[in-house]
């Protein structure tokens, strides 16, 4: 698949970069906002609204922007969007605004949405951008309605409304607490973990999946784990180091 | 004298204590405290205690047969962490709630971490926790056959009288294990007299706790007040056979003291101005998080290291 092409990027932003479950980007809201699976769908669509336009418009703007005051022009792009929806959300959907409240302006600072800016739109043509933002806030999306949905099941015996569980079911309260959250993403995070370590097992060439220490997120780029996971030697040095 | 000659990898001084045996003695030492909460409470509690026993053991078991780890269920740790859990439950548990707070304690706090010795908090603590949170009517409901109404703190919180004696028999409600102030230290005095615990960290706990409790529980040097306080609740238990898991707790004997002033003040705050009765096993807890720190802090200098700056 091309690297650029729209379909590449969805994937990437959903499956391999999943910027929750293999980044572990945007952990505030992931934790904060996930206590019912509407909730995280309604933060991850919001999110994804912003990350996909931002991305755009930084896109369009990359060869204007300085690069020594690109954070700040980045910031009030995404700051925009942000206040835009927000206003949109309180209007038109005042129960998903009254649920996500502080977290809807705290988007402004979600690293999923700086990371793709400085990691790709500033770098890429508009169209690629565009879908990589749809993309990763898919993946987002898909991975905060998965924890709100474990959650809500687990903590309230029920999810989107419908009783999920027997009559008799005491529901965990502690799964929709605070704690609860902690205990599904990191479930969900070995799971995913798992996956990709068997897919090594097989054969398949997994290493690229974990790429969240390399260029990808904004704040690492050179640190060790970018050589650990992309190491000068691909392949057989990988598995001798990571061990 | 070729036999003499031998030279062989430390460590050189050895102990015959296993952590089998250990286990073994922390058991016997909680069988007062068990016996006593079964005749107190009846049958049921009984059947609780076996039950979320067998949850514990059957968790590591099969978790460890699953991951084809080495199978320890032979050295006890498990079942003491069970009885550990079991006297910290009401008696009037339904068994479920024994077998998930099992399952808890085993499978997320212990396993997880890698197992004994790498577990940073007190399994049997962390499932009660879990269960409080998660199941809090069910777990503060002390009603039974034999005791119906506000354990001994609640009453003393809302500033009603308590019978002291009782509460220090253990003729009160209150979870299985936890009422009888003298089975269980009964029980700590064989642990002490084996050498398995020693006072630094419930001495200091409670000490620390009982002048907490002079300064700010608004009735001054109160003995009757203050051995309410003592004997009601998880203190002892807590103090005893929690605070005191070799796992969880500092190794420096510094860091014990410390450990132990920190649960006494934590036990303290929770109890007079948190809205529940009871911070026993949240003040254990939240210090058991803090023991990597501690123990950095109170690290005793090496011999020849340090010393006065020229």
């Amino acid at each position: 698949m091309n690297h650029n092409s729209a379909g590449e990027r969805l994937y990437n932003g959903i499956i391999k970069e999943n910027p929750t479950l293999v980044l572990m980007l945007g952990m505030c809201p992931t934790l904060a906002v996930t206590t019912s699976a509407i909730n995280g769908l309604g933060m991850g669509l919001t999110t994804m609204v912003v990350l996909a336009l931002s991305n755009a418009i930084i896109s369009l703007l990359r060869n204007i922007i300085p690069d020594k005051v690109r954070i700040p022009a980045f910031i009030v792009i995404i700051a925009s969007f942000v206040t835009v929806v927000q206003m949109v959300l309180q209007a038109y959907l005042s129960f998903l605004y009254d649920a996500l409240g502080i977290y809807i302006p705290l988007i402004v600072v979600n690293c999923i949405i700086l990371g793709r800016a400085e990691s790709y739109a500033s770098k890429n043509p508009v169209l690629p951008s565009l879908f990589d933002g749809i993309g990763m806030g898919l993946g987002f999306s898909a991975a905060l309605t998965i924890i709100g949905a474990v959650r809500e099941i687990l903590g309230a015996g029920e999810v989107f409304g419908f009783h999920f569980m027997p009559e008799s079911y005491v529901p965990f309260s502690i799964f929709v607490l605070a704690p609860g959250a902690f205990f599904v993403l990191a479930a969900l995070t070995a799971i995913q973990n798992k996956v990709k370590i068997n897919g090594e097992k097989k054969g398949k060439d997994m290493s690229r999946i974990q790429s969240g220490c390399n260029s990808d997120c904004a704040s690492c780029s050179d640190s060790g784990c970018s050589r650990r996971f992309y190491g000068e030697s691909k392949g057989s040095d990988i598995k001798g180091e990571v061990k | 004298m070729s036999d003499l000659m031998k030279v062989s990898s430390n460590p050189h001084i050895r102990s015959k204590a296993t952590t089998g045996g250990i286990m073994g003695a922390v058991i016997l030492a909680l069988l007062p405290a068990t016996f006593f909460g079964v005749y107190n409470f009846g049958l049921h509690a009984l059947i609780v205690i076996l039950v979320t026993v067998a949850s514990t053991v059957l968790t590591e078991y099969i978790y460890e047969l699953l991951m084809k780890k080495r199978v320890t269920v032979n050295d006890l740790s498990a079942t003491v962490t069970g009885l550990l859990l079991a006297l910290n439950l009401p008696p009037g548990a339904p068994l479920w709630l024994g077998v998930v707070g099992g399952v808890f304690a085993i499978l997320v706090v212990k396993m997880l971490f890698g197992g004994l010795g790498q577990n940073f908090m007190n399994p049997a603590l962390g499932a009660r926790c879990f269960l409080l949170i998660s199941f809090t009517s069910i777990m503060t409901s002390f009603d039974c056959d034999a005791y119906s109404g506000a354990t001994p703190l609640t009453a003393l919180k809302a500033g009603e009288s308590v019978n002291v004696m009782d509460m220090i028999l253990g003729r009160t409600g209150g979870t299985i294990g936890e009422t009888s102030m003298v089975a269980i230290v009964a029980g700590a005095c064989i642990l002490i007299m084996l050498d398995i615990i020693d006072l630094r960290i419930p001495g200091s706990y409670i000490v620390s706790f009982v002048i907490f409790i002079v300064l700010f529980g608004g009735r001054g040097f109160d003995s009757a007040y203050i051995s309410a306080q003592l004997a009601g609740g998880g203190l002892m238990l807590g103090a005893f056979f929690m605070a005191t898991d070799y796992v969880t707790r500092p190794i420096t004997k510094r860091g014990q003291y410390v450990f132990g002033i920190f649960l006494g003040i934590m036990t303290g705050i929770f109890r007079l101005f948190a809205p529940g009765a009871e911070g026993v096993s949240y003040a254990i807890i939240l210090g058991n998080l803090l023991v990597p720190l501690i123990e950095k802090v109170t690290l005793p200098k090496a011999f020849g290291k340090g010393g006065e700056r020229a």
